[in-house]
Formats: structure tokens, sequence, C-alpha cells
């Protein structure tokens, strides 16, 4: 067997976190370090696994390790990335070394922060990289923990509230995801993703109707997502917490939600075309009642919170609207609004860092005393609304085109426009949000404010390099998002 | 006779009278718990030994089925079913006098016969476990019952007291009822061997054994009785009281080794001698089912609010008996030869017992510091005790059925013996139940970690407890990553023997 690309890459934070905890709170400058250090590691060798990525074979899994875990259970300790989540992986290895420099400064009880960041890190990339259903779920479950504590300890406001809220809600959730996988299990008899989206459910007895696993299943993803009428959590959590728990939850977390229902709809093809109606409208009311939502808010980060709500409608639209296009916009879509929220949430909290200040009533004019600050917030904004040459364009582009051309749900032009509306009330939203705070009269108490520092400057122009990057040459992507999702729409017929 | 087959019971009844006898002349009552260790570890090897000795036992078809030898005239099986429960019983009562010997350190006198009480409760355990016959079980759970009563009390101050004698009232009562459902049976069939009861039930014709009003009544009685060993609803009211005034040992000792006790004599009971025909097996797994529903749900709901931990714990306990008997639901739906149910209920035993044991060992720790069971008393406790605040969030979420506790795999593994025989509204009630479950345990987390710590003074334990805390996390950690080999052993032992 090869070397284990895909372990060290999902362990490595895990086994950071275990020697940072044992380090303590004591000495925060090699935990820092050391953090650093577990995290640029991964991002290298997922970088190296996207350049050593096989191009041109449709739908293989590579870089696979498969060994008994449970033998009782038929359950394997199965790793392996497709076209799909490949970019999941590079996207959460990246964040993850990006929330390591973004907490630089961090001082409250600095060894138990870091040990937590990086075990969240481990269990996100552990449930891209997973190709068990035991396995998916386990790494799913290890991650409140570590939320929970940065939430809780670390976060602002409400925290303890918004903690437990969180938790509550993931955990119900995966309550229903786990009946979904037993039934799915007992099914089949195998917990092999790879396996079930191959054959599909169609020649397989089932013990219940296959709709109902599929719900069962969506339901604990929906929530994730998060779906409205599912949402509530979200604004809470991403408002409360520190600034690289937002970061990871909106870049990397709810990410795991579409993932999941991509995975699921390979599992169930028939029973996704049947009720792609129903999630369609769903996505469309997540989009226009998640922006008209974020349209009204004057908290900094409960604003950028909401507005995922919005462009996660985006993702589920792609996804239910079942055309080989608006899979790839789907896919590419989480990708992008992990990077620009990620942005927009590293950006909010060194904003409400340095000027002590979130509410958007009694922000403005900082264009003149943060000039840095303001040019990358304004791209990461011009990002999320779907601006030509940043990543946004091209992923809501492609959701669009590959709905409107969609001929699975019928009727799916209307409700493609429908959602382009949310398109427009983006653009309301980041560009009164932009506005109100970097525009405007220059306000006396923010004079002596600081515009970012070196370490600061690095991360947003790895940032907004990316997003340019995606933005200019999205084929970068795309061609590999192609070969995941290929298989996909073979065996739904979109 | 083989009289190595009762070697390990032999042994630790001859380790329990020398505990006593010992008391008399031995200065430093230290060593008492050494010599109890040692009764036990032999106790546990002998065990062991018989893994597996018993004659193989092959089906129609020439499968290896199950095995089993009984000794005493069929009384008593020594199958890999009992040696299982035998091991966890021991490994149980080790833990539990490990974690004693801070608290005992407090008392002055009667500490031998705490050890010696410690050591026959685990004998009747074990025998409880290996019983095939209506009176013998009587008496295991007696023994067992007698020795507990006597160290809940053991404290003799008022909550104690009461405790005990609430303890011993309610049982008395669970006991006559036990009996009254045991003379029925044996009136309806005239035997007490638990082979010979199901031969009699199979030879009724198969229309009137479900119309029998003497086999259903009993059957009820029956399970009225054991249900009141394993806190299952509505025979729980003892347990909060109980938990709340027994020495924090002896609660740890009731919530794991007399629920896992009760446990066992229902797997054996009901699979030996109501296993067949399907529609009687269907009817008893369809009141567990129901049971179960109510049990987690009423457990969980109680435990919400609750301020007193180890109150807390009883409640959390009855909602963990109603995962346990989704097990045993499972069982009785499924065709006899379906062992997921078994072996589902013998995993979930264990890690339950190392996850309980290991957040009882921590609240003994801390409450003997700082003198208070109170939840809020614990706050900031992670300052004061990183370790073991650490290994008792450990043990919560082993208890709320998280990854990668050993808690998770239990659920999933029981979970999936019920799904698969057609539960599948049980295993959801049971997961929205551990949803409400993580609540009230992850509250106790919070106080500990979030809250401001009352004093700065550290919180030390002795070596004992902390090898006892550090055991059980290492359990609950290890069944909840590489749980493969103790479901191959779970699985092993649940094949037991159809007498």
């Amino acid at each position: 067997m090869s070397f284990p690309y895909l372990s060290t890459i999902v362990l490595l934070p895990a086994v950071g976190a275990i020697i940072i905890a044992l380090l303590g709170n004591g000495r925060p400058k090699a935990v820092r370090y050391l953090a650093a250090i577990f995290t640029l590691v991964p991002l290298v060798l997922a970088v190296a696994l996207f350049v050593s990525f096989n191009k041109s074979s449709v739908g293989v899994i590579q870089f696979e390790e498969k060994l008994p875990w449970i033998t009782p259970l038929n359950a394997f300790y199965h790793l392996g990335v497709d076209g799909l989540s490949l970019p999941m992986v590079i996207l959460t290895a990246f964040l993850g070394f990006m929330v390591v420099l973004i907490s630089w400064k961090e001082h409250l009880r600095v060894g138990q922060y870091f040990a937590w960041l990086l075990l969240l890190e481990t269990s996100i990339l552990g449930v891209f990289s997973s190709l068990d259903l035991l396995l998916f779920f386990v790494f799913w479950e290890i991650e409140i923990i570590p939320m929970y504590f940065l939430i809780s300890i670390w976060g602002s406001g409400r925290k303890e509230y918004s903690a437990m809220k969180y938790v509550i809600y993931t955990l119900l959730g995966s309550a229903f995801m786990l009946a979904g996988i037993l039934s799915l299990y007992l099914t089949t008899g195998s917990l092999d993703m790879v396996e079930l989206s191959r054959k599909g459910l169609g020649i397989v007895p089932t013990i219940m109707p296959a709709a109902a696993m599929f719900f069962l299943l969506i339901i604990g993803f929906a929530i994730k997502l998060p779906v409205v009428p599912f949402h509530t959590w979200l604004p809470d959590a991403h408002t409360d917490a520190p600034t690289a728990g937002s970061v990871m939850l909106a870049g990397a977390l709810i990410k795991m939600g579409g993932y999941g229902i991509i995975r699921v709809v390979s599992f169930f093809p028939q029973v996704a075309r049947d009720y792609a109606p129903l999630l369609v409208a769903l996505a469309v009311i997540s989009v226009l009642y998640g922006a008209a939502i974020t349209l009204r808010q004057t908290d900094l980060k409960r604003l950028i919170a909401y507005s995922s709500v919005s462009h996660m409608g985006f993702v589920l639209l792609g996804i239910f609207a079942l055309s080989e296009i608006s899979l790839t916009g789907a896919a590419l879509q989480m990708v992008s609004h992990g990077l620009l929220t990620g942005l927009m949430f590293a950006m909010a909290g060194l904003t409400i860092h340095n000027l002590h200040e979130r509410d958007l009533r009694k922000l403005g004019g900082l264009a003149r005393q943060v000039p840095f600050m303001t040019v990358v917030f304004s791209i990461a904004g011009l990002g999320s609304l779907g601006l030509p040459m940043t990543s946004g364009f091209v992923a809501e582009f492609l959701v669009f085109v590959g709905s409107f051309s969609s001929t699975v749900v019928s009727g799916i032009q209307v409700y493609t426009i429908l959602a382009l509306i949310g398109v427009v009330l983006a653009a309301g939203y980041i560009l009164w949000m932009i506005q109100r705070t970097f525009y405007g009269p220059p306000l006396e108490q923010y004079n002596s404010v600081k515009d970012a520092d070196i370490l600061e400057r690095v991360y947003m122009i790895a940032f907004v390099a990316l997003i340019m990057l995606v933005g200019i040459y999205p084929a970068i992507l795309t061609d590999i998002i192609k070969l995941g999702i290929a298989p996909l729409v073979g065996l739904s017929g979109g | 006779m083989n009289l190595e087959l009762f070697l390990p019971e032999l042994s630790l009844a001859a380790t329990a009278i020398l505990v006593i006898l010992l008391d008399l002349f031995l200065p430093r009552k230290g060593l008492l718990a050494v010599v109890s260790l040692l009764g036990i570890v032999v106790s546990g090897v002998f065990s062991l030994s018989l893994w597996g000795i018993s004659l193989p036992f092959f089906d129609a078809t020439g499968a290896m089925w199950g095995s089993s030898q009984t000794i005493f005239n069929n009384m008593l099986a020594v199958d890999n079913f009992a040696v299982f429960f035998k091991l966890l019983f021991l490994g149980i009562a080790a833990l539990v006098i490990l974690a004693s010997t801070d608290y005992m350190g407090k008392l002055s006198r009667f500490q031998g016969e705490y050890y010696a009480l410690v050591l026959l409760s685990a004998l009747g355990m074990m025998l409880m476990a290996a019983t095939t016959e209506l009176i013998s079980i009587y008496i295991a759970l007696e023994l067992t019952s007698i020795s507990l009563y006597a160290l809940v009390g053991f404290l003799k101050d008022t909550k104690s007291t009461e405790a005990s004698l609430k303890y011993l009232l309610l049982g008395a009562i669970a006991s006559a009822v036990l009996l009254y459902g045991m003379a029925l049976i044996f009136g309806l069939t005239g035997e007490t061997q638990l082979g010979e009861i199901a031969r009699a039930i199979q030879v009724m014709a198969p229309s009137t054994i479900l119309a029998n009003p003497a086999l259903m009544l009993g059957i009820v009685l029956l399970i009225a009785g054991f249900g009141f060993k394993i806190a299952a609803i509505p025979f729980h009211m003892w347990v909060p009281d109980v938990y709340e005034g027994a020495p924090t040992p002896i609660t740890a000792y009731l919530s794991v080794g007399s629920k896992a006790a009760g446990f066992a004599i229902i797997l054996r009971v009901f699979y030996s001698a109501f296993g067949l025909p399907d529609g009687l097996s269907q009817s008893w797994g369809l009141i567990f089912a129901v049971l179960a529903a109510i049990g987690m749900t009423l457990g969980n709901v109680t435990a919400l609010p609750q301020t007193n931990i180890k109150r807390m714990l009883g409640y959390s306990s009855i909602a963990q008996a109603g995962y346990l008997m989704v097990g045993l639901a499972a069982m009785g739906v499924a065709p006899a030869a379906g062992i997921l149910g078994r072996s589902g209920v013998l995993f979930f035993l264990v890690a339950y017992a190392v996850a309980n044991l290991g957040a009882f060992t921590a609240i003994i720790a801390i409450s003997n510091k700082i003198n208070s069971d109170l939840i809020a008393d614990y706050s900031g406790m992670s300052k004061r005790a990183p370790m073991l605040s650490l290994a008792l969030t450990l043990c919560l979420i082993s208890l709320i059925g998280m990854p990668p506790a050993a808690g998770f795999m239990a659920k999933f593994y029981i979970f999936r013996g019920a799904v698969h025989n057609g539960l599948l509204w049980l295993v959801i009630i049971a997961v929205l139940n551990s949803v409400i479950s993580a609540y009230y345990y992850l509250r106790v987390a919070k106080v500990m970690w979030f809250g401001e710590p009352a004093s700065t003074e550290k919180v030390s334990s002795s070596g004992a407890l902390q090898i006892a805390l550090f055991l059980a996390s290492l359990g609950v950690l290890l069944l909840g990553i590489i749980p493969g080999f103790m479901m191959k052993l779970a699985e092993a032992a649940a094949r037991m023997l159809r007498l």
C-alpha cells in the first residue's frame, strides 16, 4: 500500500491537538507555532493530492485506503476522495490553516483553544474523506464537541445558549440520520458509500420505503446546510462563535450538509428525482427568506450569517435540479462560499476586534481609517453578491444555467428566476453593509483604529488570491468536480 | 460433578469470608481492599479459564450454535454467556473497590464488612448470570439484594438509612411479586428448570398459549420483579432516592452491577423459558418495547431539572435501562435464531458499565473534596481538577451516545438489532431521546468548563481512584474506537444454549 496521504491529512490535526492539549495553556507561543505546523502540513499534502489527482478517470475513487475496522458490523476504515470530495478536503485544509493565522492573537486559554480548533479540522476532513457510512457518521458527530466548547468559551454574546442550541439541533439531525443509516445498512447490508452509490437502491428489497430512508438522511443534512425551516441555529451559532469558529462553521462545517445531500442523492437517484420539486421549492424559499431576513440585520456578523442561509439555498437548488451543470455549480458554490464567507467572517471578526463595535448603525466612514481592510472586505462582499472575476459569479452562474435548463423538474425555470431575485437582494444587503461600514463621513472615535497588520494581510491576500483564481479560471475546480458528478448524473438521468 | 466449573464462585466466597476474618487482625484496613482485589483477580482467572470450555452444541444444520455445561443437576449453566457476565461483574466490583478506598478512609469501622458485602453481592450477581432454575434464581437475586440493602445504608446518616429502608421495602415487594410470578409458572408447568418450562410450554397447543391467563400473568409478574432490578419504568420509584442516599461507590455499583445482573437474568429466563413459540416471544417483546419507550422518555425528561448529580444519574440510569430494553424487545420480536438483540444488550451493558463507573468515580473524587453532590458546586471544576473533569466529560459524552465514546457504538449496535427486527419506530424514539439527554449531560460539562471556580484549591485524588478512572476512560475510548473485539465476544456469549 502506498503512503496513506489521506489518513495523514485527516489525522495530523488531531495529533497536533493532543500534543497541544498536553502542553497546556502555559506556552502560548509554542502552541501557536505547533498549530500552524499541524495545519500547514495537511494543506500542503492536500495540494499535493490535487496536483497528482488523475484528472481523466471519471467517477473513480483515488488515494483509497481500506482497512477492516469493526468486522462484526462489516464496517471499514475506508478513506478516499473523488472529484466531489477533493475540493472540499482542500477547502477545509486551507481554512484550517487560515483559522490558525486568524486566531494568532487569541489570549484566553490558548492551549485548549487550538486543541479544539485542530480537532474540529480533523473531524471535518474526516467527513469529506470517509467512504464508510459509520466512519462518516463518527466524524460527523465528533465535530459537535469542539464546536460546543469553541462557542461557549471563546464566543461572545449569548454564547452558552447558542452553543447548546447548536448541539441540540445538530444532534437532532444526526438522530434522524442515524436511523436512516441503520435502515439503509440493514436494507443493503453494506456501509460502503461507493458501493451504495454504484448500485443505487433499485434492485435491493427494502425493509421500508426508500423515500422514508431518503428523508431520514436528508433531514440530518438539511439541518446542517441549513435549509429553511431548520436554519434557526445558524445565526445564533455564527454570531456568537469566535471569529475562527465562525470561519470554520460557515466555511467548512455547513458544507458537510451539502456534501452529504449529494451523496444521499447518489444512493437514491430515483427518490431524489421524485421529490426534487419539493426540495427545489424549499431551496427557493431558503434563498428568498434568507435574503429577506438578511436585509434587516444590524449586527455585522449576524448579517453575514443570514446571508449564508440564502447562499446555501443556491446549493440546494443546484443539487436538486439534478443536471450535470447545476450539480457542478452547487459543488463549486460550496467551495466558493467557503472562501468568500470565510473571508467575510474573518474580516468582520477583525473589524469587531479592532473597533470593539459590531452594530452597523454605529459604524461608518472606515474607508479612510482602515483602507486595506476596506478593500478586502469589499472584494469579499462583491464576490458574495456574484460579481464576475470572483468565484461567486462562476458558481452561481453555473447553478442558474444548470437549473434553468434542467429537465428533471417541470417548471424549474420559474423557480430559477425566483431564486435569481436572491442575487438581487444579495446585492442589496452586501452593498448596504459595506456602505454603512466603510463609507460615509469618517467618525472621530475610530481615528486611532489600526489597519490590518502584516499577518492579517497575508491571510487576506491568500483568500483573495484563491477567490480570484477560481473566478478567472474555474476549470481548475470544475474539471475535477465533473469527475465526481458524472456517475451521479448518469444514475439520476438529469 | 466437576468442581472446577464452580471455582469462580467458590474462590470469591472464600475471599469474602477471608476479608471478614482478616478484618479482626489487620490493623491497616487498606490491605482489605488489596485482598478483595486479589480475590477478584483469582476468580476472574478461573472464570476466564471456563470461556468456551463447555461442549460445543450443534444445531440441525451442523452449524455451531452455542455451548453449555451445567452443574448441580442443571441448576447452573457454565456457558459463555455466564462467563461473560461473571467477568463483567468482577470487573465492576474491582472498579467499585478501587473507587471506594478514598471513601472508606472516612469510616473507622466496618471496612471489612464493606468489602465483604461488595464481594458477596458480586457473587450473587455471578450466580444470577448462571442460574437456569427458578428457585436458585430467587436465591441468587436475594443474595445480591440483601448485600446491597446493607451497603446502601452503610453511612448510617439519615439519608443513607432512609435510602436503605426504601430500597429494602420496595425490594421486598418486588421479590414477592417475582415469587408470585414464579409460583404461577411453576403451577402451570410443574417445572422450575427453565429448559423444562420451555418444553412444557411448547407441548401446549399454540393457540392456547397466548390465551392462558396463568402464563401471561406469570410473565408479567416476572417482568415486574426483574424490572425492579433494572430500574425499568414503572418499577423505578426507588431509584433517585436510593441513588442519592447511598454511599457514592455503592450508587455506582447499583447503577451498573445490579442492573447488569437484572438484564442477565432477564435474557436467560426469557430466552430459555419463553423464547418459543414466536407468538409468545413477540408478545413479551412488545411489552419490553413499550416499557423501553416510556422508560427512556420519562427518565430523560425527569433528569432534565435535577440539581443533584447523583439524582440526575439516577434518572439517566432509568433512561439507559430503556435503551437496553430496546435490545430485549429486539430479542423478543426476532425469530429465535437471531442473536442481534442479545449481543446488543451484552455490548451495551459493557459500554454502559465503563462509562457510568467512570462518571461515578470522578464524582466520588470531586464530591469527597467539596462535600456536595450539587451540580452547581461543580462550577469551574476544570480549573481545579482538569484530568477529573476531562474524564467525567468523556464519560458523559459516552452516556449521551456520541462518538468517539463507547456509548455511540453501543447504541449503534443495539439499535441495529432493533431496526433489523422491524422496530424502527422504537429506534427513532430512542435516538430522539439521546438528543434530550445531551442537554442534561452537557449541562454538567458546561458548569465544569465554563463556570467560575468557588475556590482555587486543587482537587486531589488517591492513586487507587485514579487507576479506576483511568481504566474506565480507557475502556470508554477503546470500546468507542475499536469495538470489534468486544462485539465478537458479545456475539460469542449471546449464543447461549437453549436448555
